[in-house]
């Protein structure tokens, strides 16, 4: 590790932006960048499956009120949300005196807080969307065993219905990846929160803008590739068989 | 009635700010998806790797760089190039980078990408025999274009059309955070200043919402226009 690091420093000694202390800026944000980002996932994920099955509900005061969070979160900026939530939390009467405002005080809960509702919103629509193409018949064959509804769904619906759902929530997951540079806009260190600050401290847009927009290419790339691999394990019986 | 604390007219500007800068950058973000669709489509294999180049770095970005980039390095770019325009012929050419202009060529270009993707796949979609009949009928390159291919290709774009309207609608917001005062940067002075950011954001978000949902119904009249001869039958 020593080595590596003189090794590194001899590397970067005609170079005066990306100085070990700079890279290690870029490097804590991408720490944040990642929590951020999986937290809020991983959060919305769980969100998002009861909501999409009550959102197919037969009973319209269990549809709607989904419908209605969905069509808001979809339809408004992230932004948005983030502002309402961010500059909200203050002006909640009584907050300021409980426990609550240690964590809420930061920037951080805020943004995870807007980020997993605004992901959990297009994480229900696309569930949504699986659940409702599933097949007929294998519904009907569930009934025929004399399933209940809810090991119907355990065991029938939704297991084929995450697959259906794999490449859409692909997608969804490098969205929320960058929808997170909005985090730098309520002062998180996030990997965009780096780059302008090291802008702003060097003046050099190109330098460290298109390094952190490499950054973010492979990470694009990386979540690409994981997705690519497990839809070829988990769709590999939709592929036609090879001759 | 709600109070505004005065803000209302400066929201107003902010929202048609909004609406102009999302209409502009639709323009040129079809006129650059057709260009990229056509190079990506094309056989020249130059031509073919530019577009490729193009669309997957620009989707792989978040907006909000690509837009940081443009607007700070667009002004030192643009002054480099005015410097050796003076060094070289002593033109003397000051070029001022506006967050307005930054904001429509960056939208733009990023959903020129998107729009190429929607494009192409809408352009292979259209039956071959389409374009051979057209040609059989002594069409040109151009003619059979403007009459039989993008005609028959917007039938099948405006679904990615309209969803990609959507999203960069959405995209606008994040020029407030380069000083562009659009609505949401208005709302988030006036929640700043007055304290209530409820009132505030919940209004921006509310417009977003009338912006959105009047569109939709738009691209629902497009779509059953270009669907004439294609409806299905009942």
């Amino acid at each position: 590790m020593e080595a590596l690091m003189t090794w590194l420093e001899a590397q970067l000694a005609d170079n005066s932006i990306f100085t070990l202390q700079t890279l290690g800026y870029y490097g804590e944000g991408l720490v944040t960048t990642v929590q951020l980002v999986f937290l809020s996932l991983i959060i919305g994920l769980v969100m998002a499956v009861p909501l999409a099955i009550g959102r197919g509900s037969k009973h319209r005061w269990v549809s709607l009120p989904i419908f209605l969070y969905c069509y808001v979160f979809r339809g408004t900026p992230l932004l948005v949300q983030l502002y309402l939530i961010y500059y909200g939390v203050v002006f909640v009467d009584g907050i300021q005196e409980t426990w609550l405002w240690v964590i809420l005080e930061k920037p951080f809960v805020p943004a995870l807080i807007a980020f997993t509702l605004n992901t959990a919103a297009y994480t229900t629509e696309i569930f949504r969307g699986a659940i409702k193409s599933t097949a007929r018949g294998e519904i009907e064959a569930a009934r025929a065993y004399g399933m209940s509804r809810g090991l119907m769904l355990r065991r029938i619906v939704l297991p084929s219905a995450f697959r259906r759902a794999l490449p859409a929530y692909g997608n969804e997951v490098i969205f929320m990846l960058h929808a997170s540079a909005i985090a730098s806009v309520v002062t998180i260190m996030d990997l965009t929160g780096a780059a302008r600050f090291v802008y702003a401290r060097y003046y050099a847009p190109f330098d460290a803008f298109l390094f952190v927009a490499a950054i973010y290419l492979c990470l694009t790339f990386a979540i690409l590739y994981l997705f690519r691999y497990l839809e070829r394990r988990l769709l590999a019986h939709l592929k036609p068989a090879s001759g | 009635m709600i109070d505004l604390h005065g803000y209302g007219p400066r929201l107003a500007e902010g929202a048609l700010i909004t609406i102009e800068l999302a209409l502009l950058s639709l323009v040129l973000a079809i006129v650059l998806g057709l260009l990229t669709a056509s190079a990506k489509m094309s056989r020249s294999r130059v031509a073919h790797g530019i577009g490729t180049l193009y669309t997957t770095v620009i989707r792989g970005v978040p907006d909000l760089v690509l837009m940081m980039l443009m607007f700070f390095g667009g002004q030192i770019g643009i002054n480099m190039v005015t410097d050796q325009l003076y060094e070289r012929f002593g033109w003397d050419i000051f070029v001022n980078v506006n967050a307005f202009v930054a904001g429509v060529i960056t939208i733009g270009l990023i959903f020129g990408a998107y729009m190429g993707e929607t494009f192409r796949g809408a352009f292979l979609a259209v039956d071959s025999g389409q374009i051979e009949a057209g040609r059989a009928y002594g069409m040109n390159h151009w003619l059979v274009f403007r009459r039989i291919r993008f005609p028959q290709m917007m039938r099948h774009a405006i679904p990615g059309l309209s969803n990609n309207w959507m999203v960069l609608l959405k995209t606008t917001a994040l020029v407030s955070v380069i000083g562009l005062t659009d609505m949401v940067r208005v709302a988030a002075e006036a929640s700043k200043a007055t304290r209530e950011p409820f009132t505030f954001m919940i209004i921006v978000a509310a417009v977003y919402l009338l912006i959105a949902t009047v569109s939709e119904w738009g691209f629902a009249r497009l779509q059953k226009r270009y669907d004439v001869g294609y409806r299905e039958a009942d």
